[in-house]
């Protein structure tokens, strides 16, 4: 089984905090990957670092991608390559066209890639039928991006920019968080979707609902900035029984 | 066209810094009765217009330059600028304007032979001092719409310039509008016939050319009861260590039931990032809505100039009259701009909304100044006032200076003001879509200008977000 990202002894820091401490992961090609953990073990700065966010500061370690070390690439180069994640609170911005948006950042995906841009109207098109499927209302396409959006709806809109851009590597930090039953079946169904033997998913979450619509090839638990265990969709179970305690740290 | 337009336009730094390389006919600097004098005759002007002149020049002597802007700048040495400046061929048709001049106009992407141009546009092109060439004259005389240089309109509609001119704008209003009015050079006149849609967007493109030299345009649109008309002004200038001053006043009549709708893109030189070269725009617009229903609307895109200093006004005299001001300025480099607008509430239930948004970058400041007056007859008066600057860096500055004076508690006046910087969160996300980090910028920064850019005709918004892109550029990181 070929590996796809390979996370190797990584240590960050945000501000003076020490929160990664040598963590080590690989994910491996079309493989659904769920990492849980309690509260402030390092998950969000996990994902923060492998998508280089600004707050995270990578002190030693290596993020191998595609055969070679991400971790000093800039934000863009790593999303360009296929890198995509799904943000736990997206941000509003006022005034920029979530279509007009998202068909720019298609475009850029697209021409790393060496395809033609794809116009204005083939580009609504897939946008228009994509939003129908993800039962998001069709005037947010024109809205400005996540302005006024409810937390269903930016979760959705999350969602539909992964669609669009056809990501490889997949990071959804707390994707279920706020979400209603019917906005996460819409949501879990718009990932399944997305499996196709090749992309590779990373589940960031600390209940255990999502998981029960995304199935997990593997677990891993993280604990104190480290992967403390690493098992099969069984481990499910044993965390809501037992909770983190059992888990101890290396 | 519009992507195009936008790529072409993004290719760093000022582009439209060139030279006319054309002979000109320059009086040498200073000022006196004599070259004002100078300045009539070459005009051929008729007595009374010199007159005019004279008189506004003494009252200039006696004022004072203002000193209330939030601006910084060497004092002016008023005699160090040369006040007239001319293409040396004074052209009488299309064939007879030097090719050279021709050439520099599409070179500004502003071809002055009409069968080129885009349909439906007419353009005055101003050169310094003199207006070379107004386009589709003919045709719109044919809807009754004079369209012409102000000095042709002085000669040709002695009338109609005697009976507008200067009672928007006294001769003695302020300053520099009083120093216009003692050596205004050239610019455009516009009379929109009672009940006339004016058929084709009007333009006038102003050019600085020749060094030392100051431009002092003036400009008349006078639409009738019932009329229409959209009018768009664009600048540039080429670049030179110099400071030069551009003193322009703007007057706009609207009887009843008429709409003036007026925009400008300003990209004169604005100096480089020590401050150094560059225009002083130092301008007076205002607007009177003269009759009953009449509407004034003033969009203006300042990306320019080292120092702006423009108040483009509304007054609102007629009932029910409505006055707009849509305002983006652009401060990067060493830019300073102190600008906003006047609504003055005279009738009843007039209204009107100010929407300003400024962006400072590198060391610009940017400085939004307004005023809401509202008359003592001013019943049910509303305004709607929006300021909002956006940081871009930390060596930049906003300031916001908004007055009120009301006369009468009826009236209803709503003001909002915000300050953000980019923030980084915005452009992260951005980012991690795969959008590099200056396009998401100007993704940021297009946001935020949108609802002005909305009311530029379409061309226009082309151009102003193509300005905007290229004046931002590299002013981030």
């Amino acid at each position: 089984m070929s590996k796809v990202l390979e996370i190797k002894d990584l240590k960050a820091k945000i501000g003076d905090k020490d929160i990664l401490k040598g963590l080590n992961l690989d994910l491996e090609e079309g493989k659904v990957h769920a990492i849980m953990g309690p509260n402030g073990a390092g998950k969000s700065t996990l994902s923060k670092a492998i998508v280089g966010h600004y707050d995270v500061n990578v002190t030693d370690g290596e993020i191998i991608y595609k055969g070679k070390n991400i971790v000093e690439e800039e934000p863009e180069e790593r999303a360009l390559d296929g890198i995509f994640l799904s943000f736990q609170n997206p941000v509003e911005i006022p005034g920029v066209n979530n279509a007009y948006f998202l068909r720019t950042a298609v475009n850029a995906r697209r021409k790393h890639l060496g395809l033609p841009e794809l116009n204005a109207a083939e580009f609504l098109r897939t946008m228009k039928a994509e939003v129908a499927e993800l039962g998001m209302k069709p005037e947010l396409i024109n809205r400005s991006l996540n302005e006024g959006f409810s937390g269903g709806e930016k979760k959705r809109n999350e969602i539909l920019q992964m669609v669009m851009l056809e990501p490889e590597v997949i990071i959804l930090d707390e994707i279920d968080s706020g979400l209603d039953i019917d906005a996460l079946r819409a949501v879990s169904e718009g990932i399944n979707k997305m499996k196709d033997g090749k992309r590779s998913f990373l589940v960031i979450t600390h209940y255990s609902r999502i998981l029960d619509y995304i199935k997990p090839d593997y677990i891993h638990v993280l604990k104190n900035g480290q992967i403390v265990h690493t098992g099969g969709s069984e481990l499910v179970e044993q965390l809501e029984k037992e909770g983190y305690s059992s888990f101890e740290e290396k | 066209m519009a992507q195009e337009e936008v790529n072409k336009a993004i290719t760093g730094e000022y582009n439209l810094g060139f030279e006319i390389d054309i002979e000109q006919d320059t009086v040498p600097p200073g000022l006196n009765d004599d070259v004002i004098k100078f300045i009539s005759a070459k005009k051929d002007e008729p007595e009374w217009m010199l007159e005019l002149r004279l008189k506004a020049y003494h009252k200039w002597l006696e004022m004072e330059e203002p000193t209330w802007g939030k601006v910084d700048y060497e004092p002016i040495d008023y005699n160090s600028i040369s006040y007239f400046s001319a293409p040396k061929q004074a052209p009488e048709s299309l064939d007879e304007v030097d090719p050279k001049i021709l050439e520099a106009y599409e070179k500004l992407g502003i071809p002055l032979e009409e069968q080129k141009q885009l349909q439906g546009i007419a353009v005055d092109a101003v050169v310094d001092s003199v207006s070379v060439k107004t386009t589709y004259s003919e045709e719109l005389k044919k809807h009754g719409v004079i369209f012409c240089s102000i000095s042709e309109a002085i000669k040709d509609y002695p009338e109609l310039v005697k009976k507008y001119m200067f009672s928007v704008v006294p001769m003695t209003d302020n300053y520099f509008a009083a120093l216009n009015s003692a050596v205004f050079t050239d610019g455009t006149f516009v009379y929109i016939p009672k009940g006339v849609r004016c058929p084709m967007e009007l333009s006038t493109y102003f050019r600085i050319n020749a060094m030392n030299t100051g431009q002092f345009e003036r400009t008349l649109i006078v639409a009738d009861e019932g009329s229409y008309v959209s009018y768009n002004e664009g600048c540039s200038a080429p670049m030179r260590d110099d400071n030069q001053l551009h003193a322009a006043v703007v007057e706009l009549v609207a009887m009843k039931d008429a709409e003036i709708k007026y925009s400008t893109i300003q990209n004169w030189y604005p100096g480089d990032e020590e401050g150094k070269g560059g225009i002083y725009n130092f301008v007076t617009k205002r607007g009177i809505c003269e009759g009953d229903n009449s509407k004034i609307s003033w969009t203006q895109v300042e990306t320019g100039s080292s120092i702006t200093w423009k108040y483009p006004s509304c007054v609102l005299k007629g009932d029910n009259s409505v006055g707009e001001f849509y305002s983006v300025a652009v401060t990067t480099l060493a830019q300073q701009a102190d600008t906003g607008t006047k609504m003055i509430h005279l009738g009843k239930n007039t209204s009107s909304t100010i929407i300003s948004k400024g962006i400072s970058a590198m060391k610009g400041q940017n400085t939004y100044r307004g005023l809401v007056k509202i008359g003592a007859k001013a019943e049910g008066a509303r305004n709607f006032s929006e300021c909002d600057s956006l940081l871009i860096g930390s060596q930049c500055g906003a300031h916001t200076f908004p007055y009120l004076e009301s006369k009468d508690s009826i009236g209803q006046v709503e003001h909002e003001a915000t300050t953000t910087k980019i923030s980084d969160e915005q452009l992260f996300y951005l980012r991690q879509r795969g959008i590099n980090e200056e396009d998401a910028v100007s993704m940021i920064v297009h946001g935020f200008c949108k609802e002005v850019f909305s009311q530029l005709p379409m061309e226009y918004a082309v151009e102003a977000r193509a300005l905007l892109e290229l004046t931002l550029e590299g002013s981030v990181g």
